[in-house]
């Protein structure tokens, strides 16, 4: 035998090869969508050479339109706070369809346990139970939203792991049965007046607080932990991961709950941010999360993707989103170009899968 | 029983419908022994071993492992009882890499207060894929690289050194080199040697006779679902062998077997 360390049957491997983190595409892909707006605005005739994302004032304390930045992320961030979740279910090549109907029946749930007995002197004009549920300390209408998420989450977890029903259905029946929940909780009437700490989980740059903490503790939780190791390796071989000894359907139950206790936080974070909680809430929330997770590399096919690609990916959408209003172009576009890009995505993911086979 | 012991199988049948697949097997396995099972495709030595690993229900018959009767229900079962085997289809994470798929499972943990959320103690595990690649002298030029990314030789290597360094009470290899280039064989079967060094019994199921007369030691052949023989290394070689996995021969105490 060969007594050199770098080669085995003739092989040897070259640095050169080294994998080029998927991430970076989408990092790539980001950058040409901001270049092709600011181009668009420096071309198109009725746009009077603003620039779209710098600050084109002769100041100095700033290069970029901070308004524009600010609004671009805050704009992504509740969503992106599902995607977060959407992402270690597909990376379990699961889905999860459930999450925007959850955001609306959190919304609800929470909202009526954080409102303010008072408004302006008066009695609150949107009251769903008797004074014992007002003014209440802001962390139980929090842990009875996440306490909800975990209970759909688990529900969802156990059709899928142990009734083996597809994760596709099994979210389907419980995207319906949460709007249902929205809609039976105050028998549709909108819930509103929340405390002032309730108010505060939502205010300004708050959702942005969240999403990106959440992305940096998901992250780290993915990368160095054994749930994360266990999460790609369900979605890469469950057979194989089953035969190691992870036990796949309680690990299965664990990304679902988490998932859906990711979206309920949304929920919470949504109504504090709108004062107000409305069961029609978080319409198509969860299919833009996980256009995000899809957009932002992680494989429907399971086993490959990262939180940091998803939080990519959730700029994309934003980026996007802010650009169109930008170039003074109608939301049905906006709607067109995002439906394309996702396709796009895909077929990039499939076409990178079948060059490493 | 004697001591010595590590499986013995009683009348071990198993009938697929009308097809009897495997009639009547009397097996035995001593401690640090290394046996191989022969025969033509279809003799039966595929479906023996699936009876011992769980994978498929016996029809009938008994299975004894490390002292007590056993029952498995399924391939995990076998597993936890220490029985660890190599199919030809492989048991990886394609989307992980070498060490995470040589300690999926039994993953090298700090701080395990935190539950599912411990720490995954990467430098340990890298230390020991290297001193267990080594040790089994298979040579994977980047261990960071993802399984996908590998050649079915390596694959099966790392397949093998991860089933090595299990310290199982049993292993169990179907045709491990079947895919296998030259070298990579070379590498397979170094583990094999190691494994007898340590005094670990193997079942090995092949169809290379170069490769069995070199490894292990005793041979088993089996025919239309029936052993036919038993033969110990030093009292045999490849034409007996031959004869006997061809029909042409029938050991003395099978005689009427088949």
């Amino acid at each position: 035998m060969s007594d050199t360390s770098q080669g085995t049957g003739g092989l040897t491997f070259d640095k050169s090869k080294r994998s080029w983190p998927s991430e970076m595409n989408v990092l790539l892909a980001l950058v040409i969508i901001i270049v092709i707006f600011e181009f668009l605005g420096q071309v198109l005739p009725y746009m009077n050479d603003q620039s779209f994302l710098f600050d084109t004032r002769d100041r100095f304390d700033s290069i970029f339109n901070e308004a524009r930045v600010k609004i671009i992320i805050l704009q992504v961030a509740i969503i992106g706070i599902i995607a977060l979740g959407v992402s270690q279910v597909i990376i379990t090549a699961g889905i999860d369809l459930s999450s925007g109907p959850l955001v609306a029946a959190t919304a609800m749930i929470a909202m009526s346990f954080g409102q303010t007995e008072l408004v302006n002197g008066y009695a609150n004009p949107k009251a769903l139970f008797g004074t014992w549920a007002m003014d209440l300390p802001v962390v139980i209408p929090i842990v009875i939203g996440l306490s909800f998420g975990a209970l759909i989450g688990a529900i969802n977890g156990t059709f899928i792991a142990h009734f083996k029903i597809p994760p596709f259905i099994a979210t389907l029946g419980m995207f319906l049965i949460c709007r249902g929940i929205a809609l039976w909780w105050s028998a549709g009437n909108p819930i509103s007046f929340p405390t002032p700490q309730y108010k505060a989980i939502g205010s300004g740059m708050m959702p942005v607080v969240w999403f990106l903490s959440l992305a940096v503790i998901f992250h780290l939780i993915m990368r160095y932990t054994v749930y994360g190791k266990h999460t790609y390796a369900i979605g890469s071989n469950e057979e194989a991961a089953r035969m190691s000894g992870i036990n796949v359907k309680r690990h299965k139950i664990m990304v679902y709950m988490i998932a859906a206790m990711l979206a309920a936080f949304a929920g919470v974070v949504l109504s504090a941010k709108a004062s107000t909680a409305q069961a029609g809430m978080g319409e198509f929330y969860e299919l833009f999360a996980i256009a995000m997770a899809v957009i932002g590399g992680i494989s429907l096919t399971g086993g490959r993707g990262s939180i940091i690609g998803t939080v990519l990916g959730a700029m994309v959408l934003g980026v996007i989103r802010s650009g169109f209003t930008y170039i003074k172009l109608d939301g049905s576009y906006q709607l067109i170009a995002m439906g394309g890009i996702i396709i796009a995505a895909v077929i990039l993911d499939q076409y990178r899968q079948r060059n490493k086979a | 029983m004697s001591e010595e012991l590590v499986l013995k199988t009683v009348d071990l049948t198993k009938h697929y419908g009308g097809v009897h697949a495997l009639q009547g097997a009397n097996f035995e396995l001593n401690k640090g022994e290394h046996v191989a099972i022969m025969g033509d495709n279809g003799a039966g030595k595929s479906t023996f071993v699936r009876q011992i690993t769980g994978v498929e229900q016996r029809t009938r018959g008994t299975v004894i492992f490390d002292g007590q009767e056993v029952d498995f229900k399924g391939p995990i079962e076998a597993r936890e009882s220490g029985i660890e085997a190599v199919f030809q289809t492989l048991a990886l994470a394609d989307h992980l890499d070498v060490p995470d798929n040589l300690f999926l499972g039994r993953e090298k943990t700090k701080w395990d207060w935190l539950g599912p959320f411990r720490l995954l103690d990467y430098k340990a595990m890298r230390k020991d894929t290297m001193a267990a690649l080594e040790k089994t002298g298979v040579k994977i030029p980047n261990i960071h690289n993802t399984i996908e990314k590998m050649s079915g030789g390596q694959r099966q290597c790392v397949a093998i050194a991860r089933t090595a360094s299990f310290h199982s009470k049993l292993t169990i290899m179907d045709e491990p080199t079947a895919a296998l280039g030259v070298q990579e064989t070379e590498q397979v079967e170094n583990i094999i040697r190691q494994l007898k060094e340590q005094g670990e019994p193997l079942i090995l199921v092949s169809h290379n006779m170069r490769q069995v007369f070199d490894l292990v030691d005793r041979i088993v052949v089996f025919r239309r679902g029936r052993i036919v023989a038993n033969l110990l290394k030093s009292e045999t070689d490849g034409q007996d062998v031959v004869a006997y996995i061809t029909g042409a021969k029938t050991g003395a105490e099978y005689e009427g077997a088949a």
